[in-house]
């Protein structure tokens, strides 16, 4: 293989991680507190508000069932609005992160929910506030889940970034459409593929072995 | 200003609003009035009157057992003291002031002085105990020195200051107690109450358990309110008992009171649990209604009160001038009473028979005639 097609890998691969990187960030930014509130905001639970609830759950579900590509196109001005263009990296991170909040915001929810009921109610019992029991009681006790569900995220993204070369966002995905299969250059799509599996791994990996380490309380002996 | 008020504003950061002492009744920590619970029917689920008419007072200081069988409105009934629960109808007094009637921040500073303690224990599993016991405080806002200290103090009290640094996961049961008790204290409450605080650890540990709660009554002076269903929990540890059945208080008094002399079947069942009414099956098989030829007549004889038991025999064999045979015999202690029965095999004529019963009678046993054995 070239050098040249070598450094448009490299570059791919640097588009892709910023892409994802910032979309995880925001999302996160979006998705955990939209998690917690789905997570406690059912009927008597610790901000209760029923219909908010509802109304969030619907949009929540509505933007996780728009196939991504069209989610895409379909918010190209809202795109233009936020990054003053809908072309490019940077552009791309607006969808990205659009859909990835309500995924992680799902996810989240799971995890807070796993935390055992009795824990809140103790925490209200001397007296803390609801704020306090998401800080220092509901994120804690969750924190294996929440890493994991992070992990679950970023690979997931990883995989929607592909999609995104649609719009002129670049990354590895556009590069394994346009050379590997445009032009007819398998080795390029081998090479595209090979480095989003070493990626995908590396990522997993990491999310396993810190919730791994925050887990070890859970069950070490 | 008493031991427990020093207690209760104990709080270096929170400057608690000193409480009066009730300036009706000095000597109640907890005083339920006219307190209905009901919950409403949900999703098709009818509606529940868990609580209905509870007046009692729960005297300062005490330890006072509640008991009833699950569904009796136990849990209900605790979580009105500490506001996690509102009564529906009526008012909940603690400590002077009705909590039922705070909200907010005013309900969280209040809470602070009253403790909890829990049947899963409810600790943090991404905390140690020596953090586990410093939430409460983190809560409160003490700083980080003074956290220090009183965690240190804390685990010592409760006989764990090796576990400062160990996860729950590798904590037994009963250090998991201790560690609830612990951080249950944190805020130098003035109440504690416990939630079937032992009924997830085996008979050895809830004995240690419930010796650290009298300790800790007796040391702090701490009003300790037992949920529980377990009549050998409020026999150990319990000097005031309140008995629940379907949401209504059937008695309420001092153990030794109500156990010498129950009234209501549920407070008769619960001491069953402890000295048994039945006999023991081989002489229940015995037991014939008609006298055989030179068979004794069985009397129970019912042991109620200090020391009641412990001639009933001899002086029966002696005034008498009969063969007393002692066939089974449960005595037990509650509250310093002894309470119990004994079933006597007497020579079985009728005469013989009256003239026991009778004297039994004349020194208050109540005793009855089961039959006849060979």
């Amino acid at each position: 293989m070239s050098p040249e097609l070598i450094n448009l890998i490299i570059q791919a691969t640097g588009e892709s991680l910023y892409m994802v990187g910032i979309a995880a960030l925001l999302g996160t930014a979006f998705g955990l507190p939209l998690g917690v509130f789905l997570a406690t905001s059912r009927k008597g639970e610790l901000f209760a508000a029923p219909i908010v609830n509802r109304v969030l759950g619907a949009v929540v579900n509505a933007t996780r069932s728009t196939p991504f590509i069209i989610l895409v196109v379909a918010i190209i001005p809202f795109t233009r609005l936020i990054a003053g263009t809908s072309i490019g990296s940077t552009a791309a991170i607006v969808p990205l992160t659009i859909a990835s909040a309500p995924f992680i915001a799902r996810l989240v929810e799971a995890a807070i929910r796993e935390v055992d009921g009795g824990l809140i109610e103790t925490a209200s019992s001397f007296g803390a506030s609801p704020i306090q029991i998401v800080l220092k009681v509901l994120i804690p006790e969750a924190l294996p889940g929440l890493l994991l569900a992070l992990t679950l995220a970023v690979v997931s993204l990883l995989g929607y970034s592909a999609m995104v070369g649609a719009v002129g966002g670049g990354g590895l995905g556009d590069l394994g459409i346009r050379y590997g299969y445009q032009r007819f250059m398998p080795e390029m799509m081998l090479a595209v593929v090979v480095v989003l599996i070493a990626l995908v791994q590396l990522v997993q990996s990491a999310g396993d072995y810190l919730a791994r380490r925050v887990n070890r309380r859970l069950r070490h002996r | 200003m008493n031991a427990h008020q020093s207690l209760a504003i104990g709080n270096p950061i929170e400057t608690l609003e000193a409480i009066s002492p009730a300036a009706t009744e000095p000597d109640a920590m907890v005083r339920f009035e006219s307190i209905s619970k009901t919950y409403p029917a949900y999703r098709g689920k009818p509606g529940v009157n868990a609580l209905q008419n509870i007046d009692f007072a729960i005297p300062r200081g005490s330890i006072t057992g509640v008991i009833g069988r699950s569904g009796a409105g136990k849990s209900s009934l605790v979580r009105l003291i500490n506001g996690l629960e509102k009564p529906t109808t009526g008012r909940a007094i603690v400590d002077g002031r009705d909590i039922s009637a705070l909200a907010g921040r005013e309900l969280r500073l209040a809470q602070r002085s009253i403790g909890m303690i829990f049947q899963h224990f409810n600790l943090l599993s991404s905390r140690t105990a020596a953090d586990n016991i410093a939430l409460p405080l983190e809560i409160a806002g003490w700083s980080k020195a003074d956290i220090r200290v009183r965690v240190a103090e804390l685990l010592a009290l409760v006989g764990i200051a090796d576990k400062h640094d160990r996860y729950p996961s590798e904590l037994s049961g009963g250090q998991k107690q201790r560690v609830g008790i612990a951080r249950a204290l944190a805020t130098r409450p003035s109440v504690l109450l416990s939630d079937e605080a032992t009924s997830a650890l085996d008979p050895q540990t809830t004995r240690a358990i419930l010796d650290l709660l009298a300790n800790i009554n007796r040391e702090l002076g701490v009003t300790i309110v037992l949920i529980t269903h377990e009549m050998s929990v409020v026999r150990q540890l319990a000097k005031e008992v309140v008995v629940l059945d379907a949401g209504h208080v059937v008695e309420s008094g001092h153990v030794a009171d109500i156990f010498t002399h129950p009234k209501h079947p549920i407070t008769q069942s619960f001491l069953a649990e402890v000295v048994g009414d039945s006999l023991p099956v081989s002489l229940a098989s015995r037991i014939v209604a008609e006298p055989p030829a030179g068979g004794q007549a069985v009397i129970r004889v019912q042991v109620r009160g200090a020391g009641a038991g412990d001639t009933v025999v001899a002086r029966l064999a002696r005034e008498l001038g009969l063969d007393v045979a002692l066939l089974s015999a449960r005595i037990d202690e509650i509250g310093g009473q002894h309470v119990g029965s004994l079933v006597l095999g007497v020579p079985g004529s009728e005469d013989v028979q009256a003239r026991v019963l009778a004297w039994l009678s004349q020194y208050q046993f109540s005793a009855e005639h089961l039959g006849y054995v060979a």
